[in-house]
């Protein structure tokens, strides 16, 4: 289970740009739950995510998981149990190493980067398993650079990249939004195939409502720094697009948009 | 006749710096091109090395010794580079220059003052154990076969360092430190090693230049970093198109490239005091030519 308890942020607290995100926000997502969160730019959803990720401070309150605090934990120790992907395909990957470099390391995170070899001959037949799944031909690229490949195939192996060891959560942040219609497609059914296989807790930010409605067995959809609407379970599987879109309109008339 | 062997002499000279100070190159290498850190240590790393093998060889210790004394040595000024960066939050560029300036000081206070280390002292390159091997063959020799086998066996093992775990992973951190993060290590913690390693080849390089020369001087270490920067970008601007010259290659042909261009400018009667002039001129043409090819690459 992770917690979020009470939490507040304030970003430039003191000064003209002050703005106040969240005051005492609190979620819980139980494992194995997949959740998509919507709403509108500055809504908060990627603050969300950096607050459990250990990516930006907060002022008060508490991120727990399994009961634990991990507050003081700094952003590359927890993420030792978190595997994530970025909406920009760069992100997930290092562009001047190789796709095998770049599978390696990934296949190594949790252990000691020592002196042995970075690469393990014996776990290449693995990777080019792992990566002939995504029907991409990426099995067949894995001594090109990674920079040279496209955003879906980079964003694709970043997805693959972050699941390769063992995590308990999986943070994905706008991760099909810079891809074309395909590819983002290939890249939500493989995102859905590994979050089932590997029974991994999932949270999606996303602005695709047809993804948020489509995968996942939970829906936030947030505003300004609130949950506005939530469905899990019987109501989530029962939720339409135009449902959401609804609320969405809504909530944007409001604000005068 | 003799113009030939003054002219052959001089080549063999050039060489012979252009491999000492690939060293240094290695060093500039690591920082600038692999971690994306422009790190000015090096201008006190090098002569900090320089002055501690004066001192070091002046009070009769083993010649061989200095070098893994140097390496040490110039490693911790790396280290100190690093934790103002990495623990104290300064700036990248920042952290260097605290750390160049306060060397400039310690580097005095180490040699006293300007050093030379008299004739009769044994180098790397008179010693009992070199004469043994070389001993047949005259100084500029020696001096070329040592620095050669130094600037090779680095080489070699700086590769293989960054085919390992650490040194793919030290790789990420310069590509996308970002994923350096997210696989669950500490992206600070490894820009120090750069640094470490980066200016532990400094001091080496300012070691095997104090043997060569007999001599320490504070101001030695002006104008390193430009060097240093100068040969990464002439040896990655020339063999980018060719894949299967390594960077560390690159780097000493490019050392060696710059070292033979300041000696024909020398050479061809350019006034010692405009030397650092010209050096400005060829680092801006260097700049420009590189970055054009770069624009070049993302038009295409």
């Amino acid at each position: 289970m992770l917690e979020l308890i009470n939490i507040s942020k304030t970003y430039n607290p003191g000064t003209v740009n002050e703005m106040c995100l969240f005051e005492g926000f609190n979620l819980d997502v139980p494992d194995g739950e997949f959740v998509s969160i919507v709403g509108s730019n500055g809504s908060g959803k990627t603050s969300l995510l950096n607050i459990i990720c250990g990516s930006i401070p907060i002022d008060t309150g508490d991120v727990r998981i399994g009961g634990n605090s991990i507050k003081k934990l700094k952003d590359f120790q927890r993420y030792r149990r978190i595997g994530r992907v970025y909406q920009n395909p760069a992100m997930g990957t290092s562009p001047d190493l190789t796709l095998l470099e770049n599978m390696s390391l990934a296949d190594n995170k949790g252990r000691t980067f020592g002196l042995s070899a970075g690469i393990n001959r014996s776990r290449v037949a693995f990777y080019r398993e792992q990566l002939a799944i995504l029907g991409l031909g990426l099995e067949d690229k894995l001594h090109e650079k990674v920079g040279s490949l496209s955003g879906g195939q980079r964003q694709a192996a970043a997805m693959v990249m972050s699941t390769l060891t063992p995590v308990d959560f999986l943070i994905l942040d706008e991760h099909t939004a810079a891809l074309d219609p395909k590819a983002a497609e290939t890249v939500m059914e493989l995102t859905d195939r590994i979050v089932k296989e590997k029974k991994l807790t999932a949270m999606m930010v996303t602005h695709n409502l047809r993804y948020a409605v489509e995968y996942g067995n939970r829906l936030i959809m947030m505003d300004k720094g609130r949950i506005v609407l939530e469905k899990s379970g019987a109501e989530k599987a029962d939720l339409k697009v135009d449902d959401v879109l609804k609320v969405f309109t809504d909530i944007s008339i409001e604000c005068g948009n | 006749m003799i113009w030939m062997s003054v002219f052959f002499d001089l080549a063999i000279g050039t060489l012979t710096q252009g491999l000492i100070y690939a060293l240094l190159s290695y060093g500039v290498y690591i920082t600038y091109k692999i971690l994306d850190f422009p790190d000015l240590t090096v201008d006190g790393s090098f002569p900090l090395g320089a002055a501690v093998t004066a001192v070091l060889l002046t009070h009769g210790f083993d010649p061989y010794l200095t070098l893994p004394v140097a390496l040490a040595i110039g490693a911790t000024a790396g280290l100190i580079t690093g934790l103002i960066h990495v623990k104290l939050g300064v700036r990248d560029l920042l952290a260097g220059i605290v750390t160049m300036t306060a060397l400039f000081s310690i580097n005095l206070q180490i040699a006293g003052s300007n050093l030379i280390v008299e004739r009769a002292v044994d180098t790397i390159f008179t010693a009992r154990p070199t004469m043994a091997v070389i001993g047949a063959l005259p100084l500029i020799y020696r001096k070329l076969i040592i620095s050669l086998v130094m600037a090779v066996v680095f080489k070699l093992l700086l590769d293989s360092y960054l085919k390992t775990k650490n040194g793919l992973l030290l790789r990420a951190v310069g590509d996308n430190s970002l994923l350096v993060t997210t696989l669950a290590e500490d992206k600070g913690r490894l820009k120090i090693i750069g640094l470490v390693i980066s200016n532990a080849l400094a001091a080496l390089a300012g070691a095997v230049v104090c043997h060569e020369q007999r001599s320490f001087s504070s101001t030695m270490g002006t104008g390193q970093v430009v060097f240093g920067l100068a040969t990464v970008i002439i040896g990655i601007t020339l063999f980018k198109k060719l894949g299967f010259v390594k960077g560390t290659t690159a780097v000493m042909i490019g050392s060696i490239l710059y070292k033979a261009s300041i000696q024909a400018a020398i050479s061809l009667g350019l006034p010692a005091n405009l030397l650092k002039f010209v050096t400005a001129a060829l680092f801006l043409m260097i700049l420009v030519v590189g970055s054009r090819q770069k624009g070049g690459l993302k038009d295409a």
